[in-house]
């Protein structure tokens, strides 16, 4: 926490010294300069380790991609003098949110990237210190929150089960993948995607031929002779089943997804949140200029851009960008300006972003990819939309319970 | 040094009338993923050779006397230089990391190169072959432009949004003016008043006062049965008398036909698939738009705003030039 405050400050000390060499430097006068402070919140809480030992586990998963926005929106910045900060905050797990947004509050930062869990989310929005705040979302992916739980002061960065469940499932039905088998984990998230595919197959007509429970428990990632082992586990988990086209895998708990593709009883392909993924960001996604968003990132942080970094890095844009167009700090202004017409990202999918206006939630394609190649992006050819083929993916705005900016 | 100057200019443009009414033009295109570059004839309407060059070459530009073609191999990181007699690359010249595309001195002594990798463009005197500069600028330096009088060069930044006015005398940037999202290519119309830049995101064109730097209008872009959020707007060509502007526009694989007075949209010419650069012919008679997807170059003819014919060329085709 120390050491990153450090390199930040090293961070905004390295721009400044850009400034002064280039173009800037006729704006010496720093007092009216637009000061911009973002907060990183998140939370020291377990995480699931991926279960192959190839993927690396990075450590700062979601801040490295704030970082880079940040560094993205000053060299922007320095343009139209506002100046950009990043406040990393990592808050111990269970910490009391009441003085955290008192504190943040009373120093003025109620730019908020929230790296937390959908109930820490949720307390955090609720406090009355948070009424005015932009807080958005980056990790919790709970279609809850873009419905019966939705609020006024979050945004939803990252995209919901269900926009992936149905960007899955496009691509499935328009293969004519129609008959499924669901395998699912036991804990909370691994049911509530396969609640997400359940819906998606019901949308788009596709049958679950049978739905199965695995209470596996993976412990370590390593093993000496685990190979065997796990094989023979995986066939019996998918013997005898019904005639069907596609495995789907929901598994966020990484305990046993990455063990089922070549390891089931019939020859089948793998899809889920194991083997063909849903995802908003992938390593090999370089259509659309996005080679460059990559090569910052690798070149800054010595591994692959994650689905949270990049969440977290169109948060942070997002707020540069509303930012840019209103010459405003202020959250109120910036919250009015991301919810109007006018607010347009542009990310590296190919097309403007924008924000749903009834749920908050950004619209954006979802790629499909398999470990090392992308594959397609949803919505596939076809799923049109009368407001944009984007929101024929999750909860559109007749089917959402959640009503904000009427 | 101003007279050599104008001296220069007048002999570069002699030299292109010169080879536009010698008859056969032939097109240039860089493909960015086949790293090469195809030769096109004009007048067989054929790709005649395909030349290997280095990785990823993007945007193309030919020396002042027609001789030379520079070439951004973005991934090999440095400029080729193609011999256009012997269809050899001879020359290696330097450019800073990741060069995208570039614009041309009007005096032909000078190329300004976006680095789209590091917020930079770097400046290269061809005489030397050496940087002479390196100008600070937004997120994602892409689209270049030189002033017909040379003393203004424009880079645009595609996260930053910005076109950047920068003095050729001084390599500062005087201004900056903020655009729709993602602008990939500026324009000047032959007279300098007017500055076009494409927003591939914002799906418009800004028309930039040159003098106050404001924007005067946008450009909007509406076709039937083609979906907004595919009209992209990338490569933008202004015919020499200044009357009509051509607007490629990407996934919507069409380019658009603009009255430069009235900002009118007036025609959409159906081409290839994501269509991104355009060039003229020396004598603007024929236009030429790369479109990548398809992996070939519609052939456009300017006055009767019919297309002709599409060539296959090479890989993602990506930048092209005329002589």
């Amino acid at each position: 926490m120390r050491a990153s405050t450090v390199m930040l400050g090293a961070l905004i000390l390295a721009f400044g010294l850009a400034a002064d060499a280039g173009p800037a430097s006729a704006q010496d006068d720093t007092a009216d300069t637009l000061q911009v402070p973002i907060v990183y919140l998140g939370e020291q809480v377990a995480e699931p380790l991926p279960l192959s030992l190839v993927e690396p586990v990075p450590t700062d998963k979601g801040l490295a991609g704030a970082r880079l926005g940040i560094e993205d929106n000053a060299t922007t910045g320095k343009f139209l003098k506002h100046d950009y900060t990043l406040v990393e905050r990592i808050l111990p797990g269970g910490a009391d949110l009441t003085a955290v947004a008192a504190e943040l509050s009373t120093a003025g930062q109620t730019l908020i990237v929230a790296d937390l869990a959908a109930d820490r989310l949720l307390a955090l929005a609720d406090l009355p210190d948070m009424a005015n705040a932009v807080i958005l979302n980056i990790r919790a992916q709970d279609d809850a929150l873009r419905a019966s739980d939705c609020r006024a002061n979050v945004f939803h960065v990252i995209p919901s089960r269900a926009m992936k469940a149905d960007a899955l499932g496009q691509f499935l039905v328009s293969r004519q993948w129609m008959r499924w088998v669901l395998i699912h984990g036991i804990n909370p998230p691994d049911q509530a995607f396969a609640e997400a595919i359940r819906r998606t197959a019901k949308r788009y007509r596709a049958e679950i031929v049978e739905e199965r429970a695995y209470g596996f428990q993976a412990g370590s990632r390593r093993s000496d002779t685990g190979e065997q082992q796990v094989r023979e586990q995986m066939i019996k988990l998918t013997q005898r089943l019904p005639d069907y086209d596609v495995l789907v895998a929901a598994d966020e708990s990484e305990v046993f997804g990455e063990y089922l593709p070549y390891r089931t009883w019939d020859p089948r392909p793998v899809v889920g949140t194991q083997g063909l993924v849903p995802t908003s960001w992938h390593r090999s996604q370089e259509q659309w200029g996005g080679t460059q968003l990559q090569r910052r990132f690798t070149r800054a942080f010595n591994r692959w851009m994650l689905e949270r970094d990049y969440a977290a890095w169109e948060a942070v844009r997002s707020i540069g960008e509303a930012v840019t167009r209103t010459n405003s700090a202020d959250s109120v202004t910036l919250r009015n300006y991301i919810v109007s017409d006018a607010f347009e990202l542009a990310a590296f999918k190919g097309k403007p972003l924008s924000f749903r206006k009834w749920d908050q939630q950004l619209r954006q394609p979802i790629l499909l990819a398999s470990p090392l190649m992308l594959v397609s992006v949803s919505p596939q050819e076809g799923f049109l939309h009368q407001r944009t083929p984007l929101d024929s993916l999750g909860y559109d705005e007749p089917d959402s319970t959640c009503r904000l900016n009427p | 040094m101003k007279e050599v100057m104008a001296l220069g200019f007048i002999s570069a443009l002699a030299c292109a009338i010169g080879a536009s009414t010698a008859g056969a033009n032939t097109a240039y295109v860089s493909n960015e993923k086949g790293n090469t570059i195809s030769v096109v004839d004009l007048e067989k309407m054929e790709t005649v050779a395909t030349v290997p060059v280095g990785e990823r070459p993007r945007g193309i530009t030919l020396s002042k006397d027609g001789k030379l073609l520079y070439i951004c191999t973005s991934d090999a990181d440095h400029i080729e230089v193609l011999d256009l007699e012997t269809l050899k690359v001879v020359q290696v010249l330097p450019s800073g990391p990741d060069p995208e595309l570039f614009v041309l001195s009007q005096d032909g002594t000078r190329l300004y190169i976006a680095n789209e990798d590091n917020n930079f463009v770097t400046v290269l005197d061809l005489a030397q072959g050496v940087i002479s500069a390196e100008i600070p600028v937004g997120v994602e330096p892409e689209g270049m432009a030189i002033s017909p009088d040379d003393k203004i060069m424009i880079n645009t930044s595609e996260t930053t949004n910005m076109a950047h006015f920068v003095d050729t005398s001084t390599l500062e940037i005087t201004d900056n003016v903020l655009v729709d999202s993602r602008p990939r290519y500026a324009e000047f119309t032959p007279d300098g008043k007017e500055l076009w830049v494409s927003a591939e995101i914002g799906g418009t064109v800004s028309v930039i006062d040159v003098a106050t730097r404001k924007i005067m209008e946008k450009v909007e872009f509406a076709i039937q049965g083609v979906r907004a959020d595919t009209i992209q707007p990338v490569g933008v060509k202004i015919t020499p008398d200044g009357k009509t502007a051509f607007v490629a526009l990407g996934p919507a694989n069409r380019v658009a036909v603009v009255d430069v007075a009235s900002r009118e949209v007036q025609d959409y010419l159906l081409v290839g698939q994501r269509v991104w650069q355009l060039a003229f012919t020396p004598d603007a008679g024929l236009l030429v738009s790369t479109n990548g997807e398809s992996n070939d170059v519609s052939v456009i003819d300017v006055e009767n705003r019919k297309v002709l014919r599409s060539i296959p060329v090479g890989e993602l085709p990506w930048g092209v030039a005329i002589r």
